[in-house]
């Protein structure tokens, strides 16, 4: 079995948690986003960085990208560590979950460190 | 640590009888690695549109070409399904729909509901 040294609370009750809280963000913030689209068919540049420019946007964008690493790292990490596992695919399963785990830690650092500084720097 | 944490079953997916419900959450996660594929492609699109009006021309153009739109469709299918079969999770967690019959009619709610609003920003997209 694959212990759960690398999920992301060391406990898979608080991860079961985290994975729903930050659900309920992301959903709340996508319904937001996209009724913003879907309600201004006529929209402008300027439009657009006054929307997500406003302090209150800035903040609801901090937390659902935040939301968003800690949920897409609690997905991720179940899938490599139900699929990546010696029963599937042989000896080098520990070594391709590390692989594996190191990349979705790249995206998601990347994802984190360029959404916020983009949605930071808005006048 | 627990050393008694449940693992998942060694199934041969090809020799697996895939019931309904076990599509409806293999198509849970799969739509959850999709997201994650297009996180930073996403974020690319946003820097382009806000950093200048040429930029937010650019993004426009980009976004009318049609197989980005039919990518875009794609992903907000995911998105979509995604969402409505966690809220699913959310209710089953409060032991809503939690029997075999529950879970059946509770996948097939949250189908039907992605397809309808998919189908609406669909009509929206185009």
């Amino acid at each position: 079995m694959v212990t759960n040294v690398t999920s992301l609370t060391r406990s898979g009750l608080s991860d079961f948690l985290v994975q729903r809280v930050s659900a309920v963000i992301i959903a709340a913030y996508v319904i937001c986003v996209v009724g913003f689209f879907v309600a201004n068919p006529g929209l402008t540049h300027g439009d657009l960085v006054r929307y997500f420019g406003s302090l209150s946007m800035k903040l609801f964008s901090t937390l659902a990208i935040l939301s968003t690493a800690a949920h897409a790292w609690i997905g991720m990490w179940t899938i490599g560590t139900d699929y990546l596992r010696e029963a599937h695919v042989g000896g080098g399963a520990t070594a391709l979950r590390l692989i594996y785990q190191s990349l979705c830690v790249l995206v998601l650092f990347v994802f984190v460190g360029w959404g916020l500084t983009l949605f930071w720097s808005l006048g | 640590m627990k050393s008694s944490r449940p693992v998942s079953l060694t199934l041969n997916p090809f020799k697996f009888s895939w019931p309904f419900t076990a599509l409806a959450s293999i198509t849970h996660r799969l739509t959850g690695v999709a997201l994650f594929g297009v996180l930073l492609g996403a974020l690319y699109i946003m820097q382009l549109a806000l950093s200048s009006p040429a930029g937010f021309a650019e993004a426009k153009s980009l976004l009318a070409e049609t197989w980005i739109k039919v990518l875009v469709l794609v992903v907000l299918a995911s998105l979509v399904y995604h969402i409505f079969a966690g809220l699913k999770h959310l209710l089953l967690d409060f032991h809503v729909g939690d029997t075999y019959e529950g879970a059946k009619l509770g996948a097939q709610i949250s189908i039907v509901l992605s397809i309808l609003v998919t189908a609406a920003l669909g009509v929206w997209l185009w």
